[in-house]
């Protein structure tokens, strides 16, 4: 039996059969972001970051200057100033003959490596947290959430430095593991509490009650029915997250408690330079643009990974 | 009303004896050698127990626990491990210095975020906003020692050169206090201007859709009495909120800005600390901040509850 029997009017038997592809969240969110010039942008720059930082080695190599060594005859003219960019160091040498350029891609490995870590084990953190707290409520909600609040109350830089110094971690390795857990720590409180208002109203819904009612139990509600609700607010929430640790990275290494000498970052970079700069421009302009191009790509993306995931909200002004 | 206000300052000690614990517990499990730093690297080992005595480190912990939480009951923070002076005396010396640079760059951030935000809500989508929507990002991604070194560079030899005296460690505050404030003032405030923008702008988005708002118009009332009289006075609401709360935060993140401008603050006090090992004192100002910390955030809560008796009931 075919259509023009049943519908001859409606489909002309010499038409095409249309077909409408159903297409997944994913899919849609996908045509969406693409649309976004600067998250397209934005993921450019952070692809040829990722890109610098992983050719390090390659730069020392090339130039024939590795990260921790000193060049005072090439590198510093007679009066002991570091000389600017030039055919021999690049983006030029700083205040001790080392080459900037050769420094600023593996500060980018440390910016990369703490902030994506940091902002991924918080999350994971959050979530548990916040999940646990909102899902099962009663006294476990009131101990998580207070326990998120107390840490929301510590002044995060100060403690963070106290670490530093109690612990006088030397190594290099020790102390970028101690700056990861550091930050993720600080991190996860205002993520799970984020979480826990999320879960607390997905509990309500009429979906739960429905998979309640077939008999499935807490943990297969947490899992199947409430976790993949959750999906797109820590996506945005952890994209958000990666410029803030990269910050804070740079602001304990800026200080000397971050990431150890003589691993470089750029933080340690702009500290250490900071007497020379009248004179040395490019020891504050490199790894200060480095950075602010970095957190600034990080936050269209994550602008862009919003608007892409929640349709509703719209960046540019007024949705009112 | 008294119960919620009570429960609020119960909540608030369990909050400080907590993180005074924690501080504690660092300090304990720390494998720097206390009697080292004091002693230095050539003191005898007889020198070094006695000065483990006089600490009361030969004691059990349980007792230098105890010993430790009545001092700081009575408002002993102990004293440095370099000079000996007690910490509160060294904390009460840099205070003004920091308070002044908070309280100089609060006054520039809620102004010019409270003017901007307003004036980006009420041109929505203009170019204004979107040059304000640009600024907030870039003032959002810029860290605070970046803005303050950026500054630095761009301004000193020409503030100098006008006579501009920001750069004096050496003399007390009130002299060419301005001039010296300036600089961090600006650095402090910047981002967080774009953050009050971004809250400023958002509330008084929130406000202007509201049903009340369409009826003052309707009545007749001019657009500026609209936005100021009724718009402007319940989306300030949460901005002053952030404001309190973040005015006690910021006290412990001037570190930075104190450091680049040469400032005698607490924040230069604590970097001082960091080089030297001395603990005790970083401690106090860690438990200072999170006292204004608390402080600041009962404050907002219980006027809030005033203001909104909803809250209470939370």
């Amino acid at each position: 039996m075919s259509y023009s029997e049943l519908e001859p009017d409606i489909i002309p038997a010499d038409a095409e059969p249309v077909r409408v592809q159903g297409r997944t969240p994913f899919q849609l969110a996908w045509s969406r972001f693409r649309r976004d010039r600067l998250a397209v942008a934005s993921i450019a720059v952070l692809a040829l970051m990722v890109l610098f930082a992983a050719l390090a080695p390659v730069w020392a190599s090339w130039t024939g200057h590795p990260y921790d060594q000193t060049f005072p005859k090439t590198g510093l003219d007679p009066d002991g100033l570091p000389k600017g960019p030039s055919g021999d160091f690049w983006l030029g040498a700083d205040q001790l003959g080392r080459d900037v350029l050769v420094r600023s891609a593996y500060g980018a490995r440390i910016s990369l490596v703490v902030g994506v870590c940091a902002a991924v084990l918080a999350s994971i953190a959050g979530v548990l947290v916040g999940t646990l707290a909102g899902f099962v409520g009663g006294v476990l909600d009131t101990v998580l959430a207070r326990l998120m609040d107390i840490t929301l109350a510590l002044p995060y830089l100060l403690v963070a430095i106290m670490l530093a110094t109690t612990f006088q971690i030397s190594s290099v390795g020790a102390s970028l593991t101690m700056t990861i857990l550091v930050i993720a720590f600080f991190s996860f409180a205002a993520f799970g509490r984020i979480i826990r208002g999320q879960v607390m109203s997905l509990k309500q819904k009429e979906f739960v009650e429905a998979a309640r009612s077939l008999g499935a139990s807490n943990v297969r509600i947490m899992l199947v029915d409430v976790l993949p609700n959750l999906v797109a607010q820590v996506t945005v929430l952890t994209s958000l997250l990666i410029p803030t640790s990269i910050v804070f990275e740079a602001t304990l290494s800026f200080l000397g408690v971050g990431v150890r000498l003589p691993m470089p970052s750029w933080g340690s970079m702009l500290g250490e330079g900071s007497d020379v700069f009248q004179t040395a421009w490019w020891l504050l302009i490199v790894p200060g643009v480095l950075l602010l191009l970095t957190t600034l790509s990080f936050n269209l993306l994550g602008d862009g990974i919003r608007d892409a995931l929640d349709p509703r909200g719209d960046r540019v002004a007024g949705r009112k | 009303m008294t119960r919620f206000v009570i429960r609020r300052l119960l909540y608030a000690i369990l909050v400080l004896w907590l993180v005074s614990t924690l501080v504690f517990v660092f300090l304990h499990v720390s494998p720097v050698p206390v009697e080292r730093v004091i002693g230095g690297p050539r003191a005898t080992t007889d020198t070094l127990e006695q000065i483990r005595r006089n600490l009361g480190l030969d004691e059990p912990v349980i007792v230098q626990y105890w010993d430790f939480l009545k001092r700081l009951v009575q408002g002993d923070l102990g004293d440095s491990y370099i000079n000996g002076t007690p910490v509160t005396d060294l904390i009460a010396n840099r205070l003004p210095t920091t308070l002044w640079l908070v309280l100089g760059a609060g006054v520039v951030w809620f102004v010019g975020g409270v003017v901007t935000g307003v004036l980006s809500a009420t041109r929505a989508r203009s170019l204004w906003d979107r040059a304000v929507t640009v600024f907030v990002l870039v003032g959002l991604s810029t860290p605070p020692f970046v803005m303050a070194l950026i500054l630095l560079f761009l301004f000193s030899t020409k503030l100098s050169e006008a006579g501009f005296r920001f750069f004096e460690a050496g003399p007390p505050l009130q002299e060419h206090f301005f001039q010296r404030m300036i600089l961090p003032w600006a650095a402090l405030a910047f981002l967080m201007v774009a953050m009050y923008t971004r809250l400023t702008r958002g509330a008084m988005l929130d406000v202007l859709g509201e049903d009340y708002i369409r009826t003052a118009r309707a009545k007749g009332v001019t657009e500026r009495r609209v936005v100021y009289r009724h718009g402007l006075r319940s989306a300030l609401t949460p901005v002053v909120t952030q404001f309190g709360i973040d005015l006690g935060a910021l006290i412990g993140s001037t570190i930075v800005t104190e450091k680049v401008f040469g400032l005698q603050g607490v924040g230069q006090l604590v970097y001082q600390s960091i080089a030297l090992g001395d603990t005790p004192v970083i401690i106090g100002v860690t438990l200072m901040v999170t006292l204004f910390v608390i402080v600041a955030n009962l404050v907002v809560d219980v006027g809030y509850s005033f203001l909104d008796p909803r809250v209470r009931l939370a």
